[in-house]
């Protein structure tokens, strides 16, 4: 593992386990006051852990055993970048500047910083904005310029703190699939609470609740099939996963699912994930030849209550129905069934 | 949000837009403001009206006003800039360090604020005077502080750094330790995050609290002519040379007063226009 954090903060009520293999993201998904912060702050050497290790690369960066530090890497050392909430851009330097400025302090001559910046501005289209001051940027410039200045510091680890929280939602996609890019082959922790973040930018997820990881797994695997009641609580996504045609999303059981494409232009044969909520799917005992264009042929497989509805799971889908309904349709593990759901509440992603 | 170019651009906006209404004033407050401007410019004024203009060049030019006003720049200078080298870290360690009885180290950094600056360089003299508490040791190691052009820095110092640290502090305290924290992650080493982040973004507070050390060091009196005395071309400063010639030449105190105006008005003027542009 390149990173790992074991550690105790008992004045927060803070005691997570979690490690991130080289190149892979990790998604620290939780609630606000969960710990999340909590974690990237040790990681970052704002916090100092109570108890436990924090290790990156098999360097120990941060240790402690009741209270009594045993190692300590100063954050400036550590190799481990943040990037924050607010892009946190020195308002008194330039974009180039900005970017420039880890390299400059990690002792490169000005001239190399400076050609170092604007290799990165230019591989990701922000040349025209290296001569601006922070405050002629809009949020989502800003926070594009904080994440290069954040990668050309070259951090053996990235911390991303709820990086798409302050932005306007019209910025987001954009910015998601820079990050989406970016972080291709960087090894990252992004703490959030939005499960799209989590679903679009990483490999692994562990949610985090209480100051503990109530949940750890892949992406796919605690979206569709949360096991924690946190878990639950947000995620609970139907997620299909396949590759695009043009049209929709060409699952492995055959079916196509067609909603809407968060990106336009996508060439033929792009992986692709279809996300909508179960409350979005309705059931039928036989096929409704209505408008609705996704219709699955399911068998149900499990019927357990979710709040004021019954969230049926089937071997394709997990739909969430009035209770009425399960009674009406005679909903049993079994039953074979045709689920629907209009393409205006299926969301398609790239992968 | 809190990056100063904002509040700036916040700042011009408040002023030239014509569509803003102004917002918490009263409009009775304009009257005790209206006074207190009055109590503040007239007395300035009146210096102006008492100031013999036909002999004001000979006044200003006098042998002893020269040597107070050549030795009131040239101290008033070297204490800004001890008070720049020591104000400076006092204030980051008040606002950002860690530790017990930081408020009361606080309070006690400030007490030559209130305190009367006659006592101040009585104060002065127990500690550097020829049997005070450094002083011995410093006359054994042939050093003379007292009643000397140092005593004057000494003196300007001691009631001048107070105005720098409760300046810069405060500054440093609405700046927060955000962008410190991030340039730590870039790689920077702390007295680099210092350099090329932390007193960046506190430049309003770090020059507007120079100005006023160097103003209240060009006018320090009390603690000078206790500490110091008043030997022409060594200790006698302006101030003192405006107190000494008031007694026996009244045109040439207003002359030299209106010049100390002048000289504080320029250098403020000078400031504030590059800490506001």
């Amino acid at each position: 593992m390149t990173f790992t954090l074991n550690a105790s903060v008992p004045s927060r009520g803070f005691d997570v386990t979690v490690d991130v293999a080289e190149g892979r993201t990790l998604a620290l998904l939780g609630p606000n006051g969960a710990g999340k912060s909590t974690a990237l702050g040790l990681a970052a050497g704002t916090l100092r852990p109570h108890d436990g290790e924090i290790t990156l690369d098999g360097r120990a960066l941060a240790g402690a055993r009741a209270g009594r530090r045993t190692v300590w890497v100063a954050p400036h050392r550590r190799r481990v970048a943040l990037l924050a909430q607010d892009p946190m851009l020195f308002p008194h330097l330039s974009v180039r500047d900005n970017v420039a400025f880890g390299p400059r302090s990690q002792g490169r001559s000005r001239r190399e910083a400076t050609a170092a910046a604007d290799g990165w501005l230019a591989a990701t289209d922000l040349t025209a904005l290296a001569g601006r001051r922070p405050a002629a940027l809009s949020g989502g410039q800003a926070q594009r310029v904080a994440i290069v200045r954040a990668l050309a510091a070259a951090p053996r680890l990235l911390l991303l703190d709820e990086p798409m929280a302050a932005l306007d939602v019209d910025v987001t996609p954009t910015l998601r699939q820079t990050l989406q890019h970016l972080l291709a082959r960087q090894t990252t922790v992004i703490a959030t609470h939005d499960v799209l973040d989590a679903l679009l930018l990483a490999d692994e997820i562990a949610v985090i609740d209480g100051g503990r990881v109530v949940e750890r797994g892949p992406t796919a695997e605690v979206l569709s099939r949360p096991r924690s009641a946190f878990g639950a609580s947000i995620a609970g996504f139907n997620l299909l996963s396949g590759t695009w045609t043009g049209h929709g999303v060409a699952t492995a059981s055959g079916a196509v699912v067609h909603g809407y494409a968060t990106q336009a232009d996508m060439p033929a044969g792009t992986a692709m994930t279809a996300v909508f909520r179960p409350a979005a799917v309705a059931l039928h005992l036989t096929d409704p030849h209505g408008s609705p264009r996704n219709t699955f042929r399911a068998t149900v497989r499990s019927v357990e209550p979710h709040g004021a509805l019954v969230r049926v799971r089937t071997d394709q889908l997990a739909a969430d129905v009035t209770p009425q309904a399960v009674a009406e349709l005679a909903l049993v593990p079994g039953r074979a069934v045709v689920a629907t759901v209009k393409a205006a509440e299926v969301d398609v992603y790239p992968r | 949000m809190t990056a100063p170019a904002t509040t700036r651009a916040a700042r011009r906006r408040a002023t030239r837009d014509p569509a803003e209404v102004a917002a918490g004033l009263p409009r009775w407050a304009f009257l005790p403001a209206a006074v207190g401007g009055l109590f503040v410019v007239l007395p300035l004024i009146a210096l102006g009206t008492r100031v013999d203009l036909t002999g004001y060049w000979g006044l200003v030019t006098s042998e002893s006003a020269r040597a107070a006003l050549v030795l009131s720049l040239r101290t008033a200078a070297v204490s800004t800039l001890l008070c720049l080298g020591l104000g400076v870290p006092m204030a980051i360690v008040l606002a950002r360090g860690r530790f017990r009885g930081r408020n009361l180290l606080r309070a006690f950094v400030l007490v030559p604020l209130v305190l009367p600056p006659v006592v101040g360089g009585v104060a002065l003299l127990a500690t550097f005077g020829r049997r005070g508490l450094l002083g011995e040791s410093m006359e054994v190691a042939g050093l003379q502080v007292a009643f000397s052009t140092t005593a004057v820095v000494i003196a300007q110092t001691f009631v001048a750094l107070p105005f720098l640290v409760i300046s810069l502090e405060g500054s440093l305290r609405s700046a927060g330790t955000r962008y410190d924290v991030v340039a730590a992650s870039l790689g920077a080493g702390p007295t680099t995050v210092l350099r090329r982040v932390t007193l960046p973004l506190v430049r309003p507070g770090l020059l507007s609290g120079t100005v006023l050390a160097f103003a209240r060091a060009l006018g320090e009196f009390g603690a000078t002519i206790t500490f110091a005395g008043s030997l022409q071309g060594v200790t006698r400063t302006l101030p003192l040379e405006i107190y000494l010639q008031r007694e026996t030449d009244p045109d040439a105190a207003v002359a030299l007063s209106l010049l100390l105006v002048a000289i504080a008005v320029v250098v403020i003027a000078g400031t504030h226009h590059r800490a506001t542009p």
